[in-house]
């Protein structure tokens, strides 16, 4: 737990080779090879490479040979390993990205999935390659009004950073609709960027595609430019993710609040509000990017805890020990990738544990688990009904009419 | 070998296509572009070709919106050279885009070292006749096989793999300088960081080369454009889920479906 509690900021122009004298570097010349990083890895078992033997290949001048091997496709991001790290070595903020990048790079072919996805994140600013100009589709259809910065022309105190799975997918639109009604419900004066937002661009950095993150990064920020608002708020835990951590590196001050973290912040008056009860057992699921790297751990519960009805029951594996859906770093798209390599999807076995609970709905907060876990839920086996919600998805149902 | 391979950008329609005011094009404020599969399937070939027997690998297209970052990644891949032909091109026609790249491959005067190939999409979402490739090889009198899915090089000449419908195939052996309408490269597009197209556009550069364009652009006006009208032909079946799936498979028998 040393890396998380400290404050300062990764170096953002770090290389292969320029990382050993950094001073992250100098912390990576401390790793005593206890090898609790590879140990703690979802993955560990399927890598040629854990971090502890990049580490070691690192610091014995064989790190050539790592780029060489598509090990390090395996991660996906989720700062197990770092959050375990007795030393504190920021394995997943510095060095795992800088040698993703270099293994995209010496690759002679990678997975068809990824490459698509990358290509379509640099063009038409989402993962999925659908147009630009419907980003803001979900916000006008079925009579939903969300205020948009271009069209208001005003001040606002919240600017909502939408991000792509919660805009173009059907089931995070849910997700989005959900969030428009508590921010309608507690009175947030908020608007959003419609068309003109993109791919904040977290798991392309975390893919290590520098170049695409930079360029993703460079764009917002210009749009942020453009408007007047005191804080950013988002409900997608990967965009939080890179606000908090990557852009302040590119001049981005604005105060950043997951949703999650919001709303438990706003709960004495949210609270009274949410008056229908429901009678469902849920688990949370730790998002890998809220809990582990920002420490948001009671405040999703706390939200939970706070609709009537409720009962809370954890998964084995739950807090720091939570297991990655499998989506992060790129894994979101490299499912048929880590298939041919005979590998267990991560939401599979995650799923597996939030049956074991019994529980009728498993909460997340992250928009990826929406579909990893629905997915995962379609092929294992279970005969009580389980369902996936996140967490502002209940919220919006309790809150009555 | 001196491969060269010729780009064309099509209209990207992802992003919905708009007719303009005039009723006979495609309304250009919302039009971007894109490469075509077929071109950046010959890009591959090029640069597969390059790395298996030493060959400069030369890039050309008709100057176009969006085209430079085409040639940039192009570059990055691998291509040694990119070169944009210049003008007042933007209307041209298959036929004068032919010719315009017969006069750069072959300066009048000038003939063609034996070594060449000249690699191009079979087709493209806006020229499914593929009329291009036939045009350059006339012009230039050089053989043309189209619809490729492999080119080996064998002395003075190369093997190509060519498909035809049915899914027969048939090997070729075409003597070079040749012009090769590319399906699909031995294997697929290969991805290049961003990181690594950014360096290119800072430390390489496209040639530009003024070229003449012919007495008429264009050889056929377009009369009319419009969208797909719906005539309204579908059938909705309704019921219980039982009902329909009967329903369904009478109506696939009645149209020996099944």
């Amino acid at each position: 737990m040393v890396a998380m509690l400290e404050p300062e900021l990764c170096e953002k122009g770090a290389t292969i080779e320029t990382v050993l004298d950094t001073p992250e570097g100098k912390r990576i010349l401390t790793c005593i090879q206890c090898g609790m990083c590879a140990g703690t890895c979802p993955y560990g078992e399927y890598m040629d490479y854990p971090p502890r033997r990049i580490i070691n290949m690192l610091r014995r001048g064989f790190i050539e040979e790592v780029f060489k091997s598509d090990s390090m496709l395996r991660c996906v991001a989720c700062y197990a390993c770092m959050s375990k790290c007795p030393r504190g070595i920021r394995l997943s903020d510095v060095l795992l990205p800088i040698v993703k990048e270099q293994t995209l790079i010496n690759q002679p072919e990678i997975p068809a999935e990824l490459q698509k996805t990358l290509q379509n994140t640099l063009r038409y600013g989402n993962p999925m390659g659908e147009s630009s100009r419907k980003r803001v589709n979900w916000a006008t259809a079925n009579g939903t009004k969300v205020p948009i910065m271009a069209e208001i022309k005003r001040p606002v105190d919240v600017l909502w950073f939408v991000e792509c799975y919660t805009a173009y997918y059907q089931r995070g639109q849910d997700n989005s609709r959900a969030v428009a009604k508590l921010f309608n419900a507690l009175g947030i004066d908020f608007a959003i960027l419609g068309n003109e937002e993109k791919c904040a661009g977290d798991c392309g950095q975390l893919t290590w595609e520098s170049g695409l993150f930079e360029t993703l990064t460079d764009y917002n920020m210009e749009i942020f430019k453009k408007y007047k608002f005191n804080r950013i708020v988002t409900g997608d835990a990967h965009a939080f993710n890179a606000f908090r951590i990557r852009y302040p590196m590119y001049g981005f001050n604005y105060p950043v609040e997951h949703t999650t973290g919001l709303f438990a912040r706003c709960l004495p008056q949210l609270k009274p509000k949410l008056t229908k009860k429901l009678n469902y057992t849920v688990t949370y699921h730790d998002a890998c990017c809220l809990g582990r790297r920002a420490g948001l751990y009671d405040e999703p519960r706390d939200l939970l805890l706070a609709i009537p009805g409720i009962k809370l029951v954890e998964m084995t594996h739950n807090r720091v020990n939570s297991i990655c859906c499998g989506g992060g770093g790129g894994g979101m798209w490299l499912d048929t990738f880590f298939k041919q390599k005979g590998m267990e999807r991560l939401s599979e076995r995650r799923v597996k544990e939030a049956i074991a609970t019994g529980a009728d709905v498993i909460a997340v907060s992250c928009p990826y688990e929406i579909y990893r876990f629905e997915d995962a839920l379609k092929v294992i086996p279970h005969d009580k009904p389980i369902i996936v919600r996140d967490v502002v998805e209940l919220l919006a149902e309790a809150l009555g009419d | 070998m001196n491969i060269f391979v010729l780009l064309k950008l099509v209209p990207d329609t992802v992003e919905e296509l708009e007719i303009a005011g005039d009723g006979k094009s495609l309304e250009a404020e919302v039009l971007r572009f894109k490469q075509s599969d077929p071109d950046e399937h010959a890009v591959e070939q090029a640069i597969l070709l390059k790395e298996k027997c030493s060959s400069k690998v030369t890039v050309v297209a008709l100057e176009s919106p969006e085209v430079d970052d085409a040639l940039f990644t192009a570059l990055a891949k691998g291509a040694d050279r990119a070169v944009k032909l210049t003008g007042n091109l933007i209307n041209a026609q298959s036929f004068a885009a032919a010719q315009m790249l017969a006069n750069f491959l072959k300066p009048e005067g000038a003939s063609l070292p034996a070594d060449t190939l000249i690699l191009l999409r079979g087709q493209s979402i806006d020229d499914l006749e593929g009329e291009i490739g036939p045009f350059l090889a006339e012009l230039l009198g050089l053989p043309y096989v189209c619809v490729v899915t492999s080119v080996v090089p064998e002395g003075g000449s190369v093997t190509v793999m060519k498909e035809f419908a049915g899914g027969l195939r048939g090997e070729f052996a075409v003597p070079m300088p040749a012009v090769i309408g590319i399906q699909s490269a031995e294997k697929p597009p290969r991805y290049v960081p961003f990181a690594k197209i950014k360096a290119i556009q800072k430390t390489a550069k496209i040639e530009t080369v003024d070229v003449t364009p012919p007495d008429s652009l264009t050889r056929f006006g377009v009369e009319r454009m419009y969208k797909p009208e719906a005539v309204g032909r579908a059938q909705m079946l309704e019921g219980a889920s039982e009902e329909v799936a009967d329903k369904l498979v009478e109506v696939l028998a009645k149209n020996s479906l099944i």
